[in-house]
């Protein structure tokens, strides 16, 4: 099953879209986009939450995970175009405050 | 369960009753005390003792607050469907074979789980026999190699990042499950708000008598029924199942704060680095005195950016780039600089091949971020480089940024549960012993182990004080205090045992008379207090803690001073953690308790010199008799250390079948 779209763009600007949604079951499986892709040199980051319906802390916390990652490699990790569920809970762990998301996946960068 | 099935607990009412008259006969006395009778002449032991009196009443005070609310669960709703359980067993250095045996009851537990040694100790032999008997070993990640290890804390928040159950039952290396417990505890999870469900500690290599006290009936019983009436069930780090979402949203949202705070800190103590750095320069030094000018402004201008609004992520980022661009023009001006000079050679040792030439090969070489910083000589100034790493969203520093156990004491549960409290969550404690623990088996353990749990509340008292946490109810944050609270009884005991002996030995009198007033108002509420406990703690033995909170005065002591240099003054808490085994030197260890041996000592002495005071005249019958009276209260109390320190563990084989039995059978 594949729960999540990796692309990179023109511009080497790495892509990953989970597909519905990014938890403790699947947060392992996100890491490891985010791995291949800094492994493969591609160390700017888009995660694109536009078809991602839910994220709990857990996906959270790969999130930032993420970013860690990609900053070692001098790259970012930047989010675009969260749906309503994701902005209530980046709120509700201030997250958002140190992470501003982006409006979409274009423009992350 | 090795233990009869306990009487019927007093009825709330009759509870409230006792807390009720402890109350208003505990104010009374105390004001009239503080009004009316202290012995202004004497004020070195009057202020004392009168202080010490003050700090029993509030204590008094918050327990009755605690027991106001017993709440009596009974038992838990059906566990939640397809509920996804990790069982964690965490270990350091205990010996194998109690952990195996650990190891084995959690993979036996019978609600579908997982079951993983947390191996802090990273032992091959465990590896081989956790694989070998179908369990999973963790150990920590290269991630945390020289950063802090925060003991259990990090042992489990390491092992978070590698399991993805819904539900963690987190089990210490010595406290066997029974197979049920998980059936028995999941149920209350199907409140969405629960985070928490804790159940006893039970300890069944103590004896009834009990000598070192380690059974805590009260505390696992009325005081955590009390505590879970207000919605302020303790964790208390084993034999709890938590959730994990709970514990993973109080990581991040620790994460978004502490990034926050140590970016805003290293840009406001930039300047005083940065000016300190090129203090340190040579003169003549130009072009770093330079680069550090730059590395100065770009400060200046994140912390504008900061101050305009900007979101943390976008303002390290852009500095981390403006910087890294710095660091690559240095970089580049070093190898022009490098290729002049292997020029200059290459051209006086005349013919080399082209393609075998060092300048080739220094083309070649990739630089990553890395090694360009290391080769930047910005990089060779330590307190430069600490700094731009600082201001990055990676903390660095520690090894995952996500650390959902609290890191910020010794005992890393009451923090996470009070962080967790604060971020909404609920928590339950479910009375029923399902777990069976080893307690210390010798006096130095027992004493090494307590001074840690003091230690680790002092340290979350100092470091994250309960009555100021946003988000706290005003009942949990006297629950968290109370425990606190608790633990500074060590001064007051100091002042019991010397107020009599002040007394019988010089015949000074800290208060202003022995009057029938004084008396009238002191017994009834001694009589009182003791009475609600009797009721609390109704059908479980009490005595033995009322004895050990006042005689291990030296380590609440220690415990106080210790967390308190640690965290004011950054002094180490010689943390060690409680051994599980008998320590090899044999006899009575009588130098761990020289300080209540030397109280008993000053007591006995004290008695006898009142009476001889008394015998020739010069002291008031009254005045020495009541104080003989409380000497031998005092006597009582401090009995326990002979027991503890004549206490030579349990019997090797006491009753063989009683034990198998605990381990394997439902």
């Amino acid at each position: 099953m594949s729960d999540f779209e990796v692309t990179v763009t023109d511009e080497g600007v790495g892509v990953v879209r989970p597909l519905d949604r990014l938890t403790m079951v699947s947060a392992k499986r996100f890491s490891g986009h985010v791995a291949d892709l800094i492994g493969g040199g591609t160390s700017r980051i888009v995660v694109d939450l536009s078809r991602t319906g839910f994220v709990d802390s857990s996906g959270l916390g790969a999130l930032i995970a993420g970013l860690k990652s990609a900053r070692q490699a001098g790259g970012d990790l930047r989010l675009a175009a969260p749906s309503e569920q994701v902005t209530t809970i980046l709120s509700l762990t201030n997250l958002d405050k140190v992470l501003r998301p982006r409006d979409s996946v274009e423009s992350a960068f | 369960m090795s233990r009869d099935s306990p009487p019927s607990p007093a009825p709330q009412w009759l509870i409230r009753v006792a807390v009720l008259l402890t109350v208003v006969l505990g104010v009374n006395y105390v004001v009239w005390r503080w009004l009316f009778s202290v012995n202004w002449n004497a004020w070195w032991i009057a202020v004392p003792l009168v202080v010490a009196e003050t700090y029993s009443i509030i204590d008094a005070l918050l327990f009755g607050t605690t027991v106001w609310k017993v709440k009596r669960r009974g038992e838990a709703p059906p566990p939640p469907p397809d509920a996804t359980v990790d069982v964690f067993v965490t270990t350091y250095n205990e010996p194998l074979d109690l952990v195996q045996r650990t190891a084995l009851a959690a993979r036996d537990i019978h609600h579908p789980h997982r079951t993983w040694i947390l191996d802090d100790g990273s032992r091959t032999e465990l590896h081989d026999w956790a694989e070998a008997h179908g369990i999973g070993w963790i150990r920590r990640s290269e991630d945390w190699v020289d950063r802090p290890r925060h003991a259990k804390a990090g042992n489990i928040n390491n092992a978070l990042m590698q399991t993805e159950g819904e539900f963690l039952l987190i089990l210490d290396a010595d406290q066997v499950p029974a197979p049920e417990i998980l059936d028995k505890t999941l149920g209350w999870f199907t409140d969405p708000e629960v985070a928490l469900v804790q159940t006893p500690q039970y300890f069944v290599n103590v004896p009834r008598s009990d000598p070192l006290g380690s059974q805590a009936p009260l505390f696992y019983g009325p005081i955590q029924q009390g505590k879970d009436g207000w919605n302020a069930a303790f964790f208390c780090g084993s034999n709890a199942v938590l959730r994990r979402e709970a514990l993973m949203q109080l990581g991040v949202s620790r994460y978004a704060q502490e990034v926050e705070t140590a970016v805003r800190r290293a840009l406001k103590t930039s300047d005083a680095v940065l000016a300190n750095a090129r203090d340190d320069l040579d003169p003549d030094d130009h072009r770093l005195r330079a680069a550090i000018d730059e590395v100065a402004a770009e400060v200046r201008h994140a912390r504008a950016e900061l101050d305009a609004g900007a979101a943390l992520a976008d303002v390290t980022y852009g500095f981390q780039q403006r910087i890294d661009a710095v660091t690559d023009r240095l970089v580049a001006e070093d190898l022009t600089a490098l290729r002049a000079d292997l020029e200059v050679i290459a051209g006086l040792e005349g013919a080399i091949a082209e393609e075998s030439s060092p300048l080739a090969v220094l083309d070649e070489v990739a630089l990553d971020r890395v090694t360009r910083r290391e080769w930047s000589p910005l990089g060779a100034l330590e307190t430069v480089k600490a700094l731009i790493s600082a201001v990055d969203m990676s903390r660095d520093d520690e090894a995952q940024p996500v650390m959902p156990l609290a890191t910020i004491s010794v005992t890393e549960d009451m923090a996470t549960a009070m962080r967790m409290h604060a971020m909404g969550w609920r928590s339950v404690y479910h009375h029923e012993v399902l777990a069976h623990g080893l307690a210390p088996e010798d006096l130095g353990s027992m004493l090494t182990q307590r001074l840690r749990w003091a230690q680790g509340t002092m340290q979350v008292m100092f470091r994250e004080n309960p009555l100021f946490v946003k988000g706290l109810s005003v009942p949990q944050r006297l629950m968290y205090f109370s425990t606190m609270w608790s633990y500074l009884s060590g001064f007051a005991a100091v002042v019991y045992v010397t107020a009599p002996v002040v007394y019988l030995c010089f015949g000074v009198l800290p208060v202003q008379s022995l009057s029938s007033e004084f008396f009238a108002r002191l017994i009834p509420f001694l009589v009182v207090n003791q009475l609600m406990f009797l009721v609390v703690g109704k059908g479980v033995p009490t005595w033995r803690g009322q004895q050990y909170s006042l005689v291990l005065f030296p380590t609440w002591i220690k415990s106080v001073t210790s967390a308190f240099g640690n965290v004011f003054l950054g002094r180490h808490l010689d943390f060690s953690v409680t051994p599980k085994e008998r320590p090899v030197t044999d006899g009575p260890q009588w130098h761990l308790v020289k300080p209540q041996l030397i109280v008993i000592g000053a007591l006995v002495v004290a008695v006898a010199l009142g009476m001889v005071r008394l015998a020739v005249g010069q002291a008031d019958p009254l005045g020495v008799w009541a104080n003989v009276a409380w000497v031998l209260f005092d006597l009582l109390i401090f009995s326990v250390v002979i027991q503890a320190v004549l206490y030579r563990g349990p019997d090797p084989e006491p009753d063989p079948q009683e034990h198998p039995q605990e381990g394997s059978t439902p």
